[in-house]
């Protein structure tokens, strides 16, 4: 589906003798459809960066990236790219159009030219997809956070595209806003089998991905399953990061020598790896 | 004191008036001002009158609701009706007092004057009482459309004003928040004179336009995101469409045009 080959990039500098900084330092990163991919890492690592990539809103300075196999460097291909890699950006209110949810959402198939009677039926179907249809005569900005996220999603999901960048939609929201948008992400993928990438600080959020992939400057330092990715917790916290609160308690009795698996994520699990341990 | 700023003034209903179609409401507004400004004698006045008595009638919008809009102007119709008394000469001398006199024409003009304007507030806010912001956009787009041959770029202008619309209530939000923090850090903003309070506004306006060239820079990016491309190719989910209902309100308010004209003929004018 997305797949980054090589790539490098750097802001164009104003000044010569200045050596532009390198953001991107080649990275190659492959996303199957289906899957749903976390990406980590520390502010500035350039995170936001490759995910600008993913919808040729940033081309790459060197390598290239390819989605669907579309090269994005090429002219003719920047908007069917972005019409197949929606984005969700961090702030809610920054991203809504219109003064109405419903016609928000509209705004991206109106932009494809699609026929009235087309754009009522996906404005309807990508409403009740974030379950967010009983708010279309509302106006966003009466709405709470985690709502305008929903509607912002809602508003991608309506141009039908293969896959969701989602560049930390939970950063600005309150635990409740957070809840709702990844119960919301999480359903995407595993119903309608969305491809979803998510940019996030959170590693509660990481682990419910099926990959965890870690950036440091401008590499990829890590990737693999989120078992994998946290069951090293040094490495992470040498760039930065952490691990998931289970995942550290576990780790922790771990080195005080109870016997637990090393591949705990979820406070659930927590719980019944700790409750079989007690039974012995 | 900023939470009081309601986004347009739209009320909810589905009368007649809110039925019809935007950009027919608009150009019937348009026609009222006209209609308001033609008449010369009180006859013909009280016809433009008993078409807005209709016209409110068919909106079913409470009085009240009217009243509040005619209420902010009442100091411009006195303040008109004023000008009126003193200034027009005619008629029989009423009160001297020096140079200034009071007269039965300068009262008949003032109070002339004072029912076309509140006539003319109250017609003008009819529109925005019956048609949502949207609603209202989409109109102007289209009937700015001709103004192509001009290079006008209707579509522009009408997704600035939705933007402009939608980004109100989160400005005055923000101005809000970062009046508290400005408090917060001891700045002082309600004493001193005039000068010291207009200064006082700086390290508010400033941060508010920072902000706000934050926001146009992320929208933009959003924009993008969504595949915007300006107003070639797109098009709109909800169609504006005219039902016979729309020409039938035109040809009332043609045919009201017309006996306003005769009457102004037959009666002439009672205005100096």
């Amino acid at each position: 589906m997305l797949s980054v080959e090589q790539v490098h990039f750097h802001y164009d500098s104003d000044t010569p003798q200045v050596v532009p900084h390198a953001v991107l330092q080649g990275v190659d990163l492959e996303v199957k459809k289906g899957s749903f991919v976390a990406l980590l890492g520390h502010n500035g690592c350039g995170k936001s960066t490759l995910a600008k990539h993913f919808n040729a809103l940033l081309l790459p300075s060197g390598g290239r990236v390819l989605v669907d196999g579309l090269d994005t460097a090429a002219a003719e291909n920047t908007y069917p790219v972005r019409r197949m890699v929606g984005m969700v950006l961090q702030n809610p209110d920054n991203q809504l159009v219109s003064t109405i949810v419903e016609e928000d959402v509209a705004f991206g198939p109106e932009n494809l030219g699609l026929p009235p009677e087309t754009i009522r039926e996906r404005v309807d179907e990508a409403l009740r997809a974030v379950d967010m249809w009983e708010y279309r005569d509302h106006s966003p900005h009466k709405l709470s956070g985690g709502q305008k996220q929903r509607i912002a999603i809602a508003g991608v999901l309506a141009m039908h595209p293969d896959c969701i960048v989602l560049d930390e939609p939970t950063a600005m929201l309150d635990p409740r806003g957070r809840r709702e948008v990844l119960d919301t992400v999480c359903r995407l993928n595993r119903e309608q089998g969305m491809t979803v990438v998510l940019i996030t600080h959170y590693m509660e959020e990481a682990a419910m991905a099926d990959r965890v992939v870690v950036m440091d400057e401008g590499k990829v330092l890590t990737d693999g399953t989120p078992q994998v990715v946290f069951a090293n917790g040094d490495l992470l916290r040498s760039v930065g990061l952490d691990v998931p609160q289970p995942t550290a308690l576990c780790a922790a009795l771990r080195a005080r020598g109870v016997d637990l698996p090393s591949d705990i994520l979820t406070p659930e699990e927590c719980a019944a790896a700790l409750l079989e341990r007690m039974k012995k | 004191m900023l939470n009081d700023i309601t986004l347009g003034q739209y009320f909810p209903g589905n009368s007649l008036l809110h039925r019809l179609d935007p950009r027919m409401k608009l150009t019937l507004t348009m026609l009222f001002i006209v209609l308001v400004f033609i008449p010369r004698n009180w006859i013909s006045l009280c016809g433009a009158v008993v078409l807005l008595a209709v016209t409110v009638a068919l909106s079913r919008l409470p009085i009240k609701l009217l009243w509040r809009s005619v209420k902010p102007i009442l100091l411009i119709v006195a303040f008109t009706a004023v000008l009126q008394i003193f200034y027009v000469t005619g008629g029989t001398v009423l009160v001297q007092l020096g140079p200034v006199k009071i007269t039965t024409q300068g009262l008949n003009n003032a109070a002339f004057i004072a029912v076309r304007i509140a006539c003319l507030v109250m017609g003008s806010s009819l529109l925005t009482y019956t048609t949502t912001p949207t609603a209202l956009t989409d109109a102007i787009e289209y009937m700015l459309a001709p103004l192509k041959v001009l290079r006008v770029n209707a579509h522009e202008i009408a997704m600035m004003m939705t933007i402009a619309l939608r980004f109100i209530p989160t400005l005055v939000e923000e101005t809000g928040k970062i009046m508290s923090a400005q408090k917060a850090r001891g700045a002082d903003m309600e004493s001193g004179g005039l000068i010291q309070r207009v200064k006082a506004l700086v390290p508010i306006i400033i941060p508010l336009f920072v902000s706000s060239f934050r926001r146009a820079y992320d929208l933009a990016m959003a924009m993008e995101c969504r595949c915007y491309q300006g107003g070639e190719g797109r098009t709109r989910m909800k169609k504006l469409c005219s039902a016979p209902r729309d020409w039938i309100a035109l040809a009332v308010y043609l045919l009201v045009l017309a006996v306003l004209i005769a009457l102004n003929v037959r009666f002439g004018s009672v205005l100096n």
